[in-house]
């Protein structure tokens, strides 16, 4: 099924364009490196394009946005477990960042749900890969390599997805656990949040099971939690043995202090969304990070700051992809850290 | 699949190749770097590893036999002194010839790398060197009260190793998903020698999922000599259920009610009349022997929901004209009902001396469809074809069992299955589900990929190997580059 005829418009405006950014909604503009400046700006199509709920499977244009893609699935009892933190953000705009959601815990991350990607390549070409069926193995695995390559592989254009009927019960609740026990207390908790006060948790499921666990951990409900939110924000990621120490650290409670930050952690997973007050608050807690393996990804404000803060693994390997995708590098240049040497934290603007 | 069960019918890529000059060398300095008992090109062996769990045949130049991660980035290295392709195979039980030595390749087998490396129970991580077999990871972990999810139907016989290279699936994927889900890291030996790690025990690495493109590349990017994957909780209620359907129709709408419910079953089997029969002549499990279809239904979690669940399968399934429900009493009788389904290619032993397993995937909502058309060619072929497969997620597995003695059998064979695949894809569907292309079905990847879509993932296979030596000719057709575009080969074989 050659597709070269999908997408012409699109296809057109990326071959003819110098240099490409992708353009969603905006919500994760800053994510990662520095808008590129001077790039042509295309928009990929919207609309979802085939649902239906016997496969539990979605076919989405890029460009339709996550809210709305819930509403047509919610009309019929299903969900994908996108969960971006502004439901306007488009379905491409999330992949193509990246970011998983706060019910990664239960679901797994972003690059889970994707099972077939259509991009438009650097020279407006539309290439699919993976397949539109939950279980595929034909072929290597462009979809996930497409899920956080910050639109430098190609403009996605149209995916498929897949589903989950709605649970019957989901509950936030707070516990009096200590939040390094609560995974063990219940099955598959949706999200373990702590901010270094109040242990948050998100049950979902049968109706029965939710009120049988939050029993079990004492929770009180309570309305959904806010996540951390001030004009520099950035998610640390770190093996989730490691979250202890950088916790600890966080906090004030020994370790390092950071003052003006404010976090919360997701438990065993290992993701820690931070939001600062200043650039140097989140530089502070970018070293916190660094200094239990782990790494910290700029996604707003901040602008004087890397991106990224590490060189990326295997970045000969990467370069190798990108330039095999992408020979020119007109696609999104500067969004990852692929051309040049990686730039560490600028000291000037830091501590 | 157990052994001994199935007498391979196999077609040969090419002539062995008995020792010469060249693979002395290669040898000599093999056994050099590894050690003198750790190298071999005997006639007998190399026989032994020209093929894998499917039917096509190649030929190896060496066998190796690396203890740890650094002996198989020397024998890495060795090849490409020698200017040799080189193969990972671990149990050899795959069907695609994913592990077939094509080009005269070094053999570097892992089974000898077996460590269960490290386990963290509180984060449910365990690093594993490649040659642990699937079955035997969730042993060594069930007294911390977790297992490892995919299962696929070698699990006694299969390396974590080679399931990482396939992207492995089990009938239990359907609701925790297969091996791609559960690796966050894998240590691997590049095409040159050099090892990276793709991945992290972190949520996110910055850059490009190398880990994702790593797993189910079929050995053509690297090979994995540690990985880490993801342990679960074994849940504390399982059940499972027996459906009998009078018509596959039935059984198909069974299915499609269930995810309606809003339940995603822990598995979801479908087996119809021939297969149904065939096993339960074989390990009396309390199958019907009557039935059009059963459906073999598992259900876990806390108490309360399962048994809501399972009133609303029973439910859906009495809808839907199920005769019977039965709902496993015990452990013992889960098991029996189990030991039916994976019982299935010991049963068809009986039957015919050969069968060829097909593994093809369909959107559910085609199922009944695309099961209509695959029994209207094995009529046609005048072939024995029964099916039992993951109706979940719409992954067939015709089975057709024959005897190779009888003269053209096998075109007859080879024509179902080219029709069979393209049926599926008619449908929407994919190739495979869990086997992998290989070499088996390599020439059928232009049926779903177009010239530009071929040419993306060749890019994506040049880039992790610019050797082009890890397990060459394998998944893509020859001419996948544009640029390179020639026509598929004549005798192409699916």
């Amino acid at each position: 099924m050659p597709g070269s005829s999908e997408f012409p418009e699109l296809c057109e405006a990326v071959a003819a364009a110098p240099a490409v950014s992708t353009v969603g909604s905006r919500t994760h503009w800053e994510v990662g490196g520095a808008p590129p400046i001077g790039a042509v700006e295309v928009v990929a199509p919207s609309g979802v394009v085939v649902f239906d709920p016997d496969d539990l499977t979605v076919t989405v244009n890029a460009g339709t946005t996550c809210a709305d893609l819930a509403a047509v699935l919610g009309a019929r009892g299903q969900e994908c477990a996108l969960d971006p933190r502004d439901p306007a953000a488009t379905v491409g705009g999330v992949l193509a960042t990246g970011l998983s959601g706060h019910r990664r815990l239960r679901w797994g991350p972003l690059r889970d749900r994707v099972l077939e990607v259509r991009f438009v390549t650097a020279d407006g070409r539309v290439v699919k890969g993976g397949g539109p069926t939950v279980k595929n193995v034909s072929g290597f695995d462009l979809p996930r390599l497409l899920v956080g390559s910050l639109g430098t592989l190609g403009v996605i254009a149209r995916t498929t997805l897949r589903c989950q009927p709605l649970p019957a019960a989901s509950v936030w609740c707070t516990t009096a656990l200590d939040p390094f026990a609560v995974r063990a207390a219940v099955l598959r908790p949706a999200c373990i949040r702590y901010d270094g006060s109040t242990t948050h948790v998100l049950l979902e499921g049968e109706t029965a099971d939710v009120a049988a666990e939050l029993a079990t951990i004492g929770g009180v409900e309570c309305p959904v939690p806010a996540w951390p939110d001030a004009p520099h924000r950035g998610r640390i990621s770190v093996p989730p043995a490691e979250l202890r120490p950088l916790l600890d650290g966080l906090g004030g409670r020994g370790g390092l202090s950071v003052p003006g930050v404010e976090w919360a952690a997701e438990m065993g997973v290992g993701t820690v969304h931070v939001a600062a007050a200043t650039p140097d608050a989140l530089v502070g807690a970018r070293e916190a990070a660094e200094t239990v393996g782990g790494w910290l990804l700029r996604e707003q404000g901040a602008a004087g700051i890397d991106g990224f803060g590490i060189a990326l693994p295997n970045l000969a390997l990467m370069r190798r992809i990108a330039e095999a995708f992408d020979p020119t590098g007109k696609c999104a240049p500067g969004r990852l850290p692929l051309v040049r040497d990686p730039v560490l934290v600028e000291q000037s603007d830091g501590i | 699949m157990p052994a001994g069960v199935h007498r391979a019918f196999r077609r040969s890529l090419g002539p062995i190749v008995t020792s010469n000059d060249t693979t002395d060398a290669l040898l000599a300095d093999l056994r050099a770097t590894l050690g003198p008992d750790r190298a071999r090109a005997e006639p007998l062996e190399l026989a032994l590893y020209s093929r894998d769990a499917g039917v096509a045949r190649g030929s190896a130049a060496a066998v190796c036999f690396p203890r740890n991660g650094y002996d198989v980035a020397q024998a890495v290295r060795v090849a490409a002194q020698h200017d040799r392709p080189f193969v990972v195979r671990g149990s050899g039980t795959g069907l695609a010839g994913g592990a077939t030595p094509l080009g005269d390749p070094l053999v570097i087998v892992t089974t000898q790398m077996n460590r269960v490396l490290g386990v963290d129970a509180d984060e449910r991580v365990a690093w594993v060197e490649p040659g642990v077999l699937n079955l035997d990871l969730s042993r060594e972990v069930a007294h911390l009260g977790l297992h490892y999810a995919p299962d696929p139907s070698s699990q006694q016989a299969c390396t974590i190793g080679g399931n990482v290279g396939t992207n492995a699936g089990g009938p239990h994927c359907l609701a925790s998903g297969v091996t791609s889900t559960h690796v966050l890291a894998v240590e691997c030996v590049m095409g040159d020698g050099s090892v990276a790690q793709l991945g992290g025990l972190e949520p996110d690495v910055p850059g490009y999922d190398l880990r994702g493109c790593f797993v189910g590349s079929e050995g053509t990017m690297g090979i994995a000599t540690r990985v880490a994957v993801r342990l679960t909780p074994n849940p504390p209620v399982v059940r499972t259920l027996l459906l009998d359907f009078m018509s596959i129709e039935d059984a198909a709408a069974t299915v499609s009610g269930i995810i309606a419910a809003g339940i995603v079953p822990a598995a979801l089997e479908m087996m119809d009349a021939e297969i149904t029969r065939a096993v339960e002549d074989y390990v009396g499990a309390g199958y019907p022997r009557d039935a059009a279809a059963v459906l073999l239904v598992e259900l876990d979690g806390l108490p309360d929901g399962v048994a809501h669940q399972v009133r609303e399968v029973e439910r859906v399934g009495k809808e839907h004209g199920a005769r019977h429900v039965r709902v496993a009493a015990d452990e013992a009788e889960r098991a029996l009902l189990w030991k039916g389904r994976k019982s299935a290619f010991g049963a068809i032993a009986r039957i015919a001396p050969d069968y060829y397993l097909h593994d093809a995937v369909v959107p559910r909502t085609k199922l009944v469809d695309v099961l209509r058309q695959v029994y209207s060619i094995a009529s046609e072929q005048q072939l024995t074809m029964m099916n039992v497969f993951h109706a979940g997620d719409g992954n067939l597995h015709p089975l057709i069992v024959f005897d190779a003695r009888e003269p053209g059998v096998w075109e007859r064979v080879e024509r179902a299955g080219d029709e069979i695949l393209a049926a599926c894809v008619a449908a929407g569907g994919v190739l495979s589900g869990e086997h992998g292309i290989g070499i088996e079905k390599r020439d059928a990847m232009p049926l779903i990929f177009s010239a530009d879509d071929l040419d993306a993932q060749a890019r994506l296979r040049d880039a992790f190997d610019p050797s082009g030596r890890a397990n060459p000719q394998k998944v893509l057709p020859r001419g996948s580059r544009c640029g390179e575009l020639t026509r598929v080969p004549e005798g192409a074989w699916i």
